[in-house]
């Protein structure tokens, strides 16, 4: 198994072989990295590098570890039980997998993308630690064991902004995506926007890293601001990009106001 | 095991690799995930040994030392201040003799001329973190800093041998830990539209309705914790703006709070205190205490150093009868105003004899901030029963 990127996703050597290293030894990916640099991505170019089908679990700041393995529907069998259309002597019929569950059953190697980890309460991924380094759990409700006959290839993201706790992050490989430099970014736009006029491209990557560099812009733009932005130029017919006051469609890379705001008083001052 | 001394270098950088890293560098070796090459070897071993992208740095250098050459040939001094600005390195225990300011800068001199390279830790070079009274971020009893950190506090002292021991954990309080000791003020309530199933109570009334289901449901459980938090942002606290920051992001990462006020204060609070740092949107305390019943939990942050003049007499603006009250009137008011309140001082302990630290810890009960000290205050204000003298 090797995995080198797909046409969408470049990678470079350091990303390879920590992806190697992760389906060697088994252990779970963690990806870092600042927001619009391609984490969630990743997932889908190693699933479809390795041809494997990817199961999602997208982290929100209510979800608790329970709901990646199994939910139990008392709802539905109490309602069943009422009506009597259904045979609720059987619990197992009321038992729905999470995304975790889904993996651990699945006939085939899958890979489970563990999205934005960070995103949960701060005890969430050591709630996770037993399952993800075992590979199986119980169900409770009916002491049915659900092992994983194949260990998933498991990428977890997390933004750059939080800290996870030390007793998972040992259990990982880690990633720390770079913000791309102008050399791979030039490659990615290609990617997108195939075809792209030369000189507009260096104009707008001039403009976007000069953006980027002032250090009063509180969310800096990323990848996909950037490709937007392009988009948008291009349809526009948009030939110059002016890093002055004019500077058109800021608001695609700027989306805070403050920050548009700093941006207007630093081309004043400058020009 | 060639790549033991990466081990080590790693940890003397502070970096935590151990057994666990180790066997899964080994093991990914073993299956060849390096592609044999030193370049893979680089990466393999980066993504088996390091776990934050903060220790992305150490670790490069921990290879560069370990294998391979560096060219150092820039100018020393410029090279020490470069290495002495990147790293504060933890700080280890040292029981030497404090050797005094004339035979430290003798030392100093002689061994920069002796220097060639750039040190962490270890006992004799000048550099970042170790038992060298050279350099910074360093535990000698005594020593010579190189960098300077604010406020004339950082350079020569020569005081109590190991006046820095309840410090150590300070270096390392971070903010999942800050986090982790908020948490404690968790308290949670019931309320709102009843939307939660009671699954136990359900059973129970469907129980004794003989079988028909009978559904009961109940609001579900909300965060029912108010705090104000209160920061000194004058200028002794300028040391200190690392762990102001970490402590602040930390508070507004929690989740568990119902509300979360912050306000600022300099030095000491007259009358009014402010909702930005650069004292903008002020708040007269009198409003806010109309506001803010005394079940809001108050956490007051600052080193409560300041001239003695300042806590006794009422602050600049004594235009009107209201703040000609003295600032230590002030403190009093708040703390007799809510149930639960303490103050958390980034000051080291051995510091707070014989100064106003003295006064306001009469009037609040205060506890440094490390990571005993913030966990302690969370269990003090959970108690509810303030223990003032």
């Amino acid at each position: 198994m090797e995995f080198t990127g797909t046409q969408a996703y470049l990678t470079n050597p350091a990303l390879e072989a920590a992806v190697r290293c992760s389906l060697v030894l088994e252990k779970p990916l963690l990806v870092r990295g600042e927001p619009g640099t391609g984490k969630t991505l990743l997932a889908e170019a190693v699933a479809e590098a390795l041809g494997m089908p990817l199961i999602t679990w997208h982290v929100k700041s209510t979800t608790r570890a329970q709901e990646g393995l199994y939910h139990y529907d008392t709802v539905q069998r109490l309602y069943d039980s009422r009506f009597g259309d259904h045979d609720v002597r059987d619990i197992r019929e009321y038992i729905h997998m999470g995304a975790l569950g889904q993996a651990f059953q699945s006939p085939e190697r899958v890979v489970l993308l563990i999205d934005e980890i960070d995103k949960a309460d701060i005890e969430f991924p050591n709630d996770l630690l037993h399952e993800l380094d075992r590979m199986r759990f119980t169900v409770m409700e009916t002491g049915d064991e659900v092992a994983a006959a194949h260990r998933p290839v498991v990428v977890i993201t997390s933004n750059a902004e939080k800290e996870l706790p030390d007793a998972f992050l040992r259990r990982c490989i880690f990633h720390y995506i770079d913000f791309p430099d102008r050399e791979l970014m030039a490659r990615i736009v290609e990617v997108h926007h195939p075809g792209l006029d030369r000189d507009l491209m260096n104009q707008a990557l001039t403009a976007f890293f000069a953006v980027r560099g002032m250090d009063r812009i509180r969310k800096p733009p990323s990848t996909s601001e950037l490709v937007d932005w392009i988009a948008m130029l291009q349809t526009a017919g948009e030939t110059e990009v002016d890093l002055g006051e004019n500077m058109p469609f800021l608001g695609t890379l700027l989306k805070k106001e403050q920050d548009i705001e700093a941006f207007r008083t630093r081309s004043t001052r400058r020009y | 095991m060639f790549f033991q001394g990466l081990l080590y270098r790693l940890r003397e950088q502070d970096v935590s690799v151990g057994i666990t890293e180790a066997l899964a560098l080994a093991a990914a070796l073993k299956a060849g995930a390096h592609d044999d090459t030193v370049r893979g070897f680089y990466y393999a071993a980066r993504a088996t040994m390091i776990h934050h992208e903060g220790h992305l740095d150490a670790f490069d250098r921990a290879f560069l030392a370990e294998y391979g050459n560096l060219d150092w040939d820039t100018s020393l001094t410029e090279q020490l201040r470069e290495w002495l600005d990147e790293q504060n390195v933890r700080m280890s225990e040292s029981s030497e003799e404090p050797p005094d300011l004339a035979e430290l800068l003798e030392m100093f001199e002689q061994r920069k001329a002796e220097q060639t390279e750039r040190h962490d830790g270890g006992p004799y070079w000048i550099g970042t973190g170790g038992k060298s009274p050279l350099g910074q971020g360093g535990v000698a009893a005594a020593g010579l800093s190189t960098g300077s950190s604010g406020g004339g506090r950082a350079a020569v002292r020569i005081a109590d041998a190991r006046s820095y021991r309840p410090y150590r954990s300070d270096v390392t309080l971070d903010i999942r830990q800050m986090e982790v000791a908020l948490r404690r003020l968790r308290a949670f309530v019931r309320e709102g539209a009843q939307v939660e199933l009671d699954i136990e109570a359900t059973i129970d009334e469907t129980a004794r309705n003989a079988g028909e289901i009978e559904v009961v449901t109940r609001p579900p459980s909300k965060p029912n914790t108010h705090v104000i938090l209160m920061i000194d942002v004058g200028g002794s606290m300028f040391p200190y703006t690392t762990l102001m920051s970490q402590l602040f992001s930390a508070t507004k990462k929690a989740t568990h709070f119902k509300e979360l006020r912050t306000y600022y204060f300099h030095n000491c609070v007259y009358g009014k205190v402010y909702g930005t740092e650069r004292f903008t949107e002020p708040t007269w305390v009198h409003d806010l205490l109309r506001e803010c019943g005394p079940h809001y939990k108050l956490i007051m942050v600052g080193d409560a150093f300041m001239a003695p003049y300042e806590l006794g007499q009422s602050g600049p603006w004594s235009a009107t009868d209201a703040s000609r009250v003295p600032g230590i009137q002030w403190l009093q008011i708040l703390a007799d105003h809510f149930r639960d309140s303490c103050w958390l001082n980034p000051e080291p302990l051995s510091r707070w004899n014989g100064s106003t630290i003295e006064d306001i810890g009469r009037v609040f009960e205060m506890f440094p901030l490390t990571t005993e000290g913030l966990t302690e205050a969370m269990a003090h204000l959970n108690r509810g029963t303030p223990q003032r003298r």
